[in-house]
């Protein structure tokens, strides 16, 4: 009896212990294989070198910025609207109204819904309904801003990301504590002012995660710029927010996929994957910190 | 007296104040308010702007038109002039019983760009199924293994260490995912099983495991770790062995947890696109059999969306695909919501 209990206790625990090493193994393994495979092509000048001969030859330099564009415009729209609904569900609303408790209920959605979703949306709603709308308004004849570009990709992307921003403010702002507050309305401040001059800058920290997790997710999302303005190859870099753009995550997809030789181009497509692991996992690491920073000095 | 005078002053200065900064405040917090609404907007528009793009498949008053003027530009691409009379025919005879082209959506085939297109859905609804069932089975077991250890079983050390490892994994981009599944895994699974195709559901499904095992792994661990402190105690006190209480007490009083674990880990795989764009072979064939190029709906859209016509049957089925993976993804979520979470809340409070 105790020797049966026994085994079977160190069966369960072992095979526990085996699913957590089998995890960190898939991780070892997968990183590990991407900076062999990446590092052999890996120079300054496949860093900032437009790819040529084809795509077979050159660096990545044009999707590099692309994609710094891309969560760059995504970040301007995105964090503050992030931030502020944030805000308002954590200052202004009452937590128990159907209206907070919708918004809620918004962005739990939003951040379940499938990217490639978000795509369509990107498709129907700001290239079609806005951009051809702009077009047909302008009585332009030409298509400038009825068709994908930088913009609408990075305000599709703006709003899939959304939820990690609120998520993350939402928790910075939870973490300032109320003793702070309640002193600054008993001077006489009012509540805006109290946020203002209060609330926010001490969860400027929490605002940063937000933004960079936004970033790092931005940066990793393929599908739902597929059809919403990333382009394969572009032989000028975007100049005006209604060009498109390329793209690390899509440079990768593309290269994989669709090129003629993809053989040829292993290196490439190694050198370009290592690149967009280090980008997010940099982007991850500090987000990482800053949280960190945050929960130390919620708890004291 | 004093007293109250000095307070009756000091409260109509705050009055006069007040008013002061009264507008401000407001359009302050309206602004606020408004800006707060985008999230549930969006989710509105999304609902709006997807199903729209979609009604032209069940308006069958447009559709006999659309449906003609869509053979008429297929005849002059047709190699067979004798054959298009005949196809032409059929066409409007379908389009004229109203019915046809849902219909034609339960079908077996997908082929949205032949002479006489079909668009069966069935063919993508098991390519999904077939990949998120691979990805659950093999990725939930170990996930929810995996929080357990870390939970239950590991030294502290261990588990500050474990932990960040499989965080990491969550950070990898889904490209990469189905970057490395394209090179490395598929051909190593050909070579230990020898799979006639290269690409296949199981490929495409292990590659979703490795998406998902970080959800499943992170919430599970959260539910394991609200089980209250009491119960563990009561149960080791009661001779029970750390195994023994982690498996029948901790892991039971934690499975609605564990279950919307696992339902959000089902939401991730089926809305998966890049992975399963880049691992699955992404043919669209009706069968049972795992080890076979799948193709699922939302590679479907990435696939075909840049390809197809604005206006287009084509479109608007790809865009009915949407729909039924937003549709999807909102029925999980609430049933996570509504089900799960409340049923977790009564079942601590009850305590």
């Amino acid at each position: 009896m105790t020797l049966k209990r026994k085994l079977l206790g160190s069966t369960v625990t072992g095979l526990t212990a085996l699913a957590a090493l089998l995890i960190m193994l898939i991780v070892v393994v997968i990183i590990g294989d991407i900076v062999i495979g990446g590092w052999h092509t890996l120079s300054w000048k496949f860093l900032t070198e437009a790819p040529s001969e084809g795509m077979t030859g050159g660096g990545i330099f044009p999707a590099i910025i692309g994609t710094f564009l891309l969560v760059m415009i995504m970040s301007i729209v995105g964090v503050p609207v992030g931030t502020i609904t944030a805000i308002y569900l954590s200052e202004y609303a009452n937590a128990r109204s159907a209206l907070a408790r919708s918004i809620r209920f918004a962005v739990n959605t939003l951040s379940g819904v499938p990217a490639i979703v978000f795509g369509l949306f990107g498709l129907g709603f700001f290239v079609q309904f806005i951009g051809g709308g702009i077009d047909k308004l302008g009585a332009g004849t030409e298509l400038r801003w009825g068709q994908p570009n930088i913009l609408w990709a990075s305000l599709t992307m703006a709003l899939l990301t959304l939820p990690v921003v609120i998520v993350s403010v939402e928790e910075a702002i939870k973490a300032v504590p109320r003793e702070l507050r309640e002193a600054s309305l008993a001077l006489g401040a009012t509540k805006w002012e109290t946020i203002w001059k209060i609330v926010l800058p001490n969860s400027m920290t929490g605002i940063l995660t937000g933004g960079i997790l936004a970033v790092s997710r931005g940066a990793g999302e393929v599908a739902p710029i597929l059809f919403t303005g990333a382009a394969y190859f572009l032989p000028h870099l975007p100049s005006s927010l209604s060009d498109q753009f390329m793209e690390l995550g899509y440079h990768v997809y593309i290269m994989s996929t669709q090129s003629p030789d993809v053989e040829a181009t292993l290196g490439i497509q190694y050198a370009t994957t290592l690149v967009l692991l280090v980008l997010t996992f940099t982007l991850n690491f500090s987000a990482i910190f800053l949280r960190y920073k945050i929960r130390k000095r919620a708890f004291q | 007296m004093t007293s109250i005078n000095a307070k009756k002053a000091g409260s109509q200065s705050a009055l006069s104040m007040k008013k002061k900064f009264r507008v401000a405040e407001f359009l302050i917090e309206q602004f606020i308010r408004f800006t707060a609404f985008i999230s549930l907007a969006v989710i509105l528009l999304i609902f709006i702007f997807v199903f729209r793009e979609t009604l032209p498949i069940f308006t069958s008053a447009s559709r006999p038109a659309s449906a003609a003027a869509q053979t008429e530009v297929q005849e002059t691409y047709g190699e067979e002039p004798t054959a298009v009379p005949a196809s032409a025919a059929v066409t409007s005879v379908d389009a004229s019983e109203g019915d046809a082209s849902v219909r034609n959506l339960a079908g077996g085939q997908w082929q949205p760009v032949s002479s006489t297109p079909k668009f069966g859905l069935i063919p993508l609804v098991i390519g999904s199924i077939k990949v998120t069932l691979v990805a659950i089975l093999i990725g939930g077991p170990i996930a929810i293994f995996a929080a357990l250890f870390t939970s239950a079983f590991a030294p502290r050390w261990a588990k500050e260490t474990m932990k960040p490892i499989i965080e990491i994994l969550a950070g990898i981009p889904s490209v990469v995912i189905g970057f490395f599944a394209l090179i490395v895994l598929a051909s190593f699974f050909q070579n230990v099983f020898g799979f006639t195709y290269r690409l296949n559901g199981f490929v495409g499904g292990v590659a979703l495991a490795l998406a998902v095992m970080p959800i499943i792994y992170t919430i599970t661990d959260d539910a394991l770790s609200r089980v209250p402190k009491a119960l563990t105690e009561a149960s080791l006190a009661l001779g029970a062995s750390r195994w023994e209480t982690a498996l029948y007490v901790v892991l039971p009083a934690a499975t609605p947890g564990v279950f919307a674990a696992i339902l959000l880990g089902i939401g991730r795989a089926f809305g998966e696109t890049m992975i399963v764009l880049m691992a699955t072979g992404n043919a669209a064939m009706v069968s049972a059999g795992l080890f076979e190029p799948v193709r699922t709906m939302t590679a479907t859209i990435g696939a075909e969306m840049a390809e197809v016509v604005f206006g287009d049957t084509h479109y608007n089925v790809l865009f009915l695909i949407g729909s039924i993976l937003f549709l999807f993804a909102f029925s999980l979520n609430v049933v996570a919501e509504l089900f799960v979470r409340k049923r977790l809340m009564k079942r601590f409070e009850g305590m």
